[in-house]
C-alpha cells in the first residue's frame, strides 16, 4: 500500500503524538456572563503506527475532543488552546486552514457515532463514499469505486456490489456504520477516528459491527483511535486503554493490564462490575395490569408491530421486556398508555378494562399509569422549573395548591435525592441523571401503581444509570409502585426485574420468572441476545462470534 | 415509483380542484357587484325596451348558475368573451398583453433567481461576517424601498442622467429581440430588486439550519473546502424550502408587477387589468383573475412537485 507512512521521518516510530492538549471552549449558561471552561488539560498519548488506542471515559470526560484534536477539529465553540498534536511528524497545529484540509479524510479519517445522521441523506452512499479519496487525488474514481466494494465486503455488507447504489436511508444503521468505516478506509489514511461507533446499536448488531471493524483495522493495518464509555467493548479492539476523567488522563495502559491490574481508584471502580442484587419476588395474586392477547398496528392495520401479546405485572413488581430495536417492546407500551389503540385484545388494569383509546379514559386512570422517558431532557418543558415540573401532577390530579403544593414537591425531591436547592432551577441547568430524577419525581407525584419506564437509563453513563436503577428499586419498596420496564440492555433487566418478557417481531418468545428466563436451556434468540452481551475479557468477540446459533436481525 | 406519481398527481388534481373554487370565487365576487352590466353599457339614457333586449342577448335573465357554467365553458375552450368597454375580443387582446408580462417576469427571473440563490451561498460562506451583513443589508434595503421608488431611482440615474436606457418601455410588435431587451432593462432591473432579498435570505436560512447537521461534520472531516460544502451537501438538502420561496416571488412576478407596469408603461396584464377595472368591465376583470389565479396555482403546485422529487425518501422508498 502507498501511504504517506512510509515517507515520513523514520526517526519516530510514533503515528500519533499528542502532547499536552489543552481544549477550551465558552459556555453560555443561561441568565449568567459567558465564561471559558477547560475541556481537555493537559493530555498526552501517543499512538503507534498500526495500533489500537482506546479511550474511555463519562460523558463529559473529553475523549470525543481529544479523538478530533487528531484531525485538528473542534466541535461547536470548541478551541485548542494548548500543546501540540504531532502526526507523520509535524505539529498538524501549526499547519494552519489549508494544512488541516489537506490531512483530514487523507491521514486521518473519522467514523461517527450515529451513521445515520452522519451520511448525507441526499446522495447515494458511493458518491459519499469515494469522496474523500478524488477530494484528495487518491485515486481515480473507477479505482476508489473498486476499492470501496472490495472494503464493503470485507465488511461483510450484503450485495457489496450494488450497496453502493443505495441511498442512506434505505439501509439498516449497523449497516450504515460499517459503510461508514469503508468511507473511512477508503481513501487509505493512516489513521482512523472511531467515535463510538457501536453505542447507536442494538446489542446483537453491535457485536457483528464490531468484529468486522476489528477485522478491517487488522487486514489494512491502520491505526486507530477507538472512543467509547464501554469498557468491555474497547478490550476487545484496543491494544492499549487510555482512561478520562473530567478531561485529564487517569491511567494509560496495556489493555490487559488496564482491565485485570488497574492502578488507579477510578479505573478499577469501571471495570468493576456493578451488580445490583435484587431478589425476585414470587409471582404475587393480584395483578397491576393483564394485557390479554393484544395485536397492535400502525398504517390502519397494514404493519402489524404487536402479534398477540400477553403479559402480567404483579402490584409492586417489575415486569422488563427486552429486545431490540423493532422488537415491538416501545410499542407494547403505547398500546398500554392508550397512545396506539390495540386492534384486538385487551387490557386490564386494577381489575378493570381500560378503554382502548386515550380520549376515552378516566382522570384516574390516567393518574394511575405514568411513564418515564428514555430522552429526560425532551420530555420537560425547558421554560418550566423544576418546581412547577413536578408541581404540576398535583394540580392537576389532586387539585393542590400554594403551600400544600410546595410542600408535597419538597417531599419528591427528597424522595429523589435531590435537595430544595433544586426547586427553582432550570431543566438546561441539570446533568443527565438529575433530569432523570426529575422526571421520576414527576411520574411518582401522581401516586401511581404502574410506571411504564422507557429506555431510562439507555442514555445515561453507567455509573449514573447504576443510581438510577438502585432508586428505581428503593421507591419501588418504598411506594409498592410496578414497573414496566422498558429496555435492550440486558444488564439493567438482570439488575431490576423480577420477571421477564423477552420480544422479537412483535411476539413474546420467551416469558417468565426472571430465574427461570435466564436459566438454560435457551431459545435461539435469548441465546443470541445474552451471548452478544460484551464481556471484560481480551478475546471475548472471537468466542462469542464462534458460539453463535443464529444471524441477528439487524444483519 | 408508484406512489411518487400517485403523490404528484393528487398534487395536479388539488391545484385543478382549488382553480375551479377560485373560478366559482371570482365569479361570484364580479357579481355581487352592483350595477347592471346592460345599464352600463347602454348608458343612462338607454330606454327600458333596449335595456331587456340585451339583457335578453347577453343571457343576464338566466340564473346565476346557467351563467357561470356558461362562463367556464367558454374559457375552459379559449373563449373569454367580449370587453363591454370596446367590444374587443378579451382573448385577443389579452394573449399579447400576457405574453408581455411573461417576457419582462421570465427575464427577471432569469436574473433574480441565480443571483439571489448565489448571494444566499455567499452569506452562508461568511456568516456572520462582512459579506454576509454586507449582502444582507443591500437586499433588506432594496426590498424596504416601494417598488415605485426604487423605479423612479432607476429612471432618474439610468435614464435620464446617463442615458442608457429608455426610461419608458413601450414594445411593440415589430421590434427586434434586442430592441426588446434594452426596452424592459429597467423595470426587469426593479423587479429583480424587489424579489432579490426574500429569496436570498431563505436561501441563507434553509442552508444555514442544514449546516447544523453531523453531514455537514462529515464532509468537514473529509477535508472539504467551506463552499465545497455548502454547495455539495448543504444545498441540496435545502432545496424545498428555496424553491417555495422562489416560486412565490416567480408568482410575484407575473401577478405583482401593476405598479412597474404603470411606471415604465410597459404594455403587460397589470396595466389591462388596472385600466378595465376602472371602467367596471367586468369580463375582463374575471378572465385577468381567472388566469392570475392559474399561474398561482401552477406555480406553487410546481413547488410542491420540486419538494416531493427533491426528497430521495420519496424517490427512493425503502
Amino acid at each position: 500500500m502507498d501511504r504517506l507512512a512510509s515517507q515520513s521521518t523514520g526517526a519516530s516510530e510514533k503515528l500519533l503524538d499528542i502532547r499536552n492538549l489543552k481544549i477550551e471552549a465558552t459556555v453560555y449558561p443561561p441568565g449568567e456572563a459567558p465564561r471559558n471552561i477547560v475541556i481537555v488539560d493537559g493530555v498526552s498519548v501517543s499512538l503507534e503506527r498500526g495500533k489500537v488506542l482506546g479511550l474511555i471515559g463519562e460523558s463529559g470526560a473529553g475523549k470525543s475532543t481529544i479523538g478530533l484534536s487528531s484531525m485538528g477539529y473542534g466541535r461547536g465553540g470548541v478551541r485548542i488552546t494548548g500543546g501540540e498534536v504531532i502526526l507523520n511528524g509535524r505539529d498538524i497545529l501549526k499547519g494552519g486552514k489549508g494544512g488541516l484540509r489537506a490531512l483530514r479524510g487523507r491521514e486521518v479519517c473519522y467514523v461517527a457515532q450515529s451513521a445515520a445522521a452522519a451520511f448525507n441523506p441526499a446522495h447515494r452512499l458511493m458518491k459519499q463514499v469515494v469522496e474523500a479519496s478524488l477530494k484528495h487525488g487518491v485515486s481515480s474514481r473507477a479505482e476508489a469505486e473498486k476499492r470501496a466494494v472490495n472494503l464493503f465486503r470485507k465488511l461483510s455488507l450484503p450485495d457489496p456490489e450494488n450497496i453502493g447504489k443505495r441511498f442512506p436511508h434505505q439501509v439498516s444503521g449497523g449497516q450504515l456504520q460499517r459503510v461508514m468505516t469503508a468511507m473511512a478506509l477508503c481513501s487509505e489514511p493512516d489513521l482512523i477516528v472511531f467515535d463510538e461507533p457501536t453505542t447507536a446499536l442494538d446489542v446483537t448488531t453491535q457485536i457483528d459491527v464490531l468484529a468486522a471493524i476489528k477485522e478491517a483495522i487488522r487486514d489494512t493495518g491502520v491505526a486507530a483511535l477507538y472512543i467509547t464509555h464501554d469498557l468491555a467493548v474497547v478490550a476487545q479492539v484496543a491494544d492499549e486503554i487510555a482512561v478520562l476523567r473530567h478531561g485529564k488522563l487517569v491511567e494509560w495502559g496495556d489493555t490487559r493490564q488496564i482491565i485485570t491490574q488497574p492502578t488507579q481508584e477510578y479505573t478499577s471502580q469501571l471495570v468493576s462490575v456493578h451488580e445490583i442484587a435484587h431478589e425476585e419476588h414470587a409471582p404475587g395474586k393480584a395483578a397491576a395490569l393483564s394485557v390479554k392477547n393484544v395485536t397492535a398496528a400502525y398504517g390502519g392495520g397494514t404493519i402489524k408491530v404487536l402479534k398477540n401479546v400477553s403479559v402480567e405485572i404483579p402490584a409492586g413488581q417489575t415486569l422488563a421486556v427486552v429486545g431490540e430495536s423493532g422488537s415491538g417492546k416501545s410499542t407494547l407500551g403505547r398500546a398500554i398508555t392508550g397512545l396506539l389503540p390495540p386492534l384486538e385484545g385487551s387490557i386490564t388494569f386494577g381489575g378493570r378494562t381500560l378503554p382502548g383509546r386515550l380520549a376515552d379514559r378516566s382522570k384516574e386512570d390516567l393518574r394511575q399509569l405514568q411513564m418515564i422517558y428514555q430522552m429526560a431532557d425532551v420530555a420537560m418543558n425547558p421554560r418550566q422549573t423544576v418546581g412547577t415540573i413536578i408541581g404540576r401532577p398535583l394540580e392537576f390530579y389532586f387539585g393542590l395548591r400554594g403551600r400544600e403544593r410546595d410542600k408535597r414537591v419538597a417531599e419528591l425531591l427528597d424522595k429523589i435525592e435531590m435537595g430544595k436547592g433544586f426547586v427553582d432551577r432550570y431543566p438546561a441547568e441539570l446533568s443527565g441523571g438529575q433530569k432523570q430524577r426529575v422526571c421520576i419525581a414527576r411520574a411518582l407525584a401522581a401516586k401511581p401503581s404502574l410506571i411504564i419506564c422507557d429506555e431510562v437509563t439507555s442514555a445515561l453513563d453507567p455509573l449514573v444509570a447504576h443510581g438510577i436503577l438502585q432508586l428505581l428499586l428503593e421507591l419501588q419498596k418504598e411506594e409498592q409502585v410496578a414497573y414496566l420496564f422498558i429496555t435492550h440492555d440486558l444488564a439493567t433487566v438482570k439488575a431490576i426485574a423480577d420477571s421477564i418478557a423477552v420480544m422479537y417481531r412483535g411476539e413474546i418468545v420467551r416469558y417468565g420468572p426472571k430465574s427461570k428466563v435466564l436459566t438454560p436451556p435457551f431459545d435461539a434468540y435469548t441465546d443470541l441476545l445474552l451471548s452478544s452481551v460484551p464481556e471484560m475479557e481480551v478475546g471475548w468477540l472471537e468466542k462469542a462470534i464462534a458460539g453463535r446459533r443464529m444471524e441477528s436481525a439487524g444483519n | 415509483m408508484a406512489s411518487l406519481l400517485k403523490l404528484v398527481a393528487q398534487r395536479i388534481a388539488l391545484g385543478l380542484l382549488l382553480l375551479l373554487a377560485v373560478s366559482v370565487l371570482i365569479f361570484v365576487g364580479t357579481q355581487i357587484l352592483p350595477g347592471d352590466v346592460a345599464q352600463s353599457i347602454l348608458g343612462q339614457s338607454a330606454t327600458p325596451q333596449a335595456l331587456a333586449n340585451l339583457r335578453e342577448q347577453l343571457g343576464l335573465n338566466d340564473p346565476a348558475y346557467v351563467r357561470y357554467f356558461h362562463w367556464l365553458w367558454g374559457m375552459l375552450h379559449g373563449d373569454m368573451g367580449t370587453a363591454l368597454s370596446n367590444g374587443q375580443d378579451i382573448a385577443t387582446s389579452l394573449s399579447g398583453r400576457l405574453k408581455n408580462t411573461l417576457f419582462l417576469a421570465f427575464w427577471a427571473a432569469i436574473v433574480s433567481v441565480p443571483l439571489a440563490i448565489i448571494l444566499g451561498l455567499i452569506a452562508v460562506r461568511h456568516k456572520n461576517g462582512f459579506v454576509d451583513k454586507l449582502i444582507s443589508g443591500l437586499t433588506l434595503a432594496s426590498i424596504s424601498l416601494p417598488e415605485f421608488f426604487i423605479g423612479y431611482l432607476l429612471i432618474y440615474f439610468v435614464a435620464v442622467q446617463m442615458q442608457w436606457f429608455p426610461s419608458v418601455s413601450t414594445v411593440y410588435d415589430s421590434m427586434s429581440f434586442l430592441e426588446r431587451m434594452k426596452a424592459i432593462a429597467l423595470p426587469a432591473a426593479t423587479l429583480t430588486l424587489v424579489v432579490l432579498a426574500h429569496m436570498m435570505r431563505m436561501t441563507r436560512a434553509a442552508i444555514l439550519n442544514v449546516m447544523q447537521s453531523a453531514y455537514i461534520e462529515t464532509a468537514e472531516l473529509k477535508g472539504l473546502t467551506p463552499f465545497e460544502i455548502i454547495r455539495r451537501h448543504a444545498f441540496p438538502n435545502a432545496i424545498a424550502p428555496i424553491v417555495n420561496v422562489v416560486m412565490l416571488n416567480l408568482a410575484y412576478l407575473v401577478v405583482g408587477v401593476v405598479v412597474v407596469e404603470v411606471i415604465f408603461v410597459y404594455p403587460g396584464m397589470g396595466q389591462y387589468l388596472v385600466d378595465h377595472v376602472a371602467k367596471r368591465d367586468v369580463p375582463v376583470v374575471q378572465a385577468c383573475g381567472l388566469i392570475f389565479a392559474a399561474v398561482y396555482i401552477g406555480l406553487n403546485i410546481i413547488a410542491d412537485i420540486t419538494a416531493i422529487v427533491s426528497n430521495p425518501r420519496l424517490r427512493h422508498p425503502k
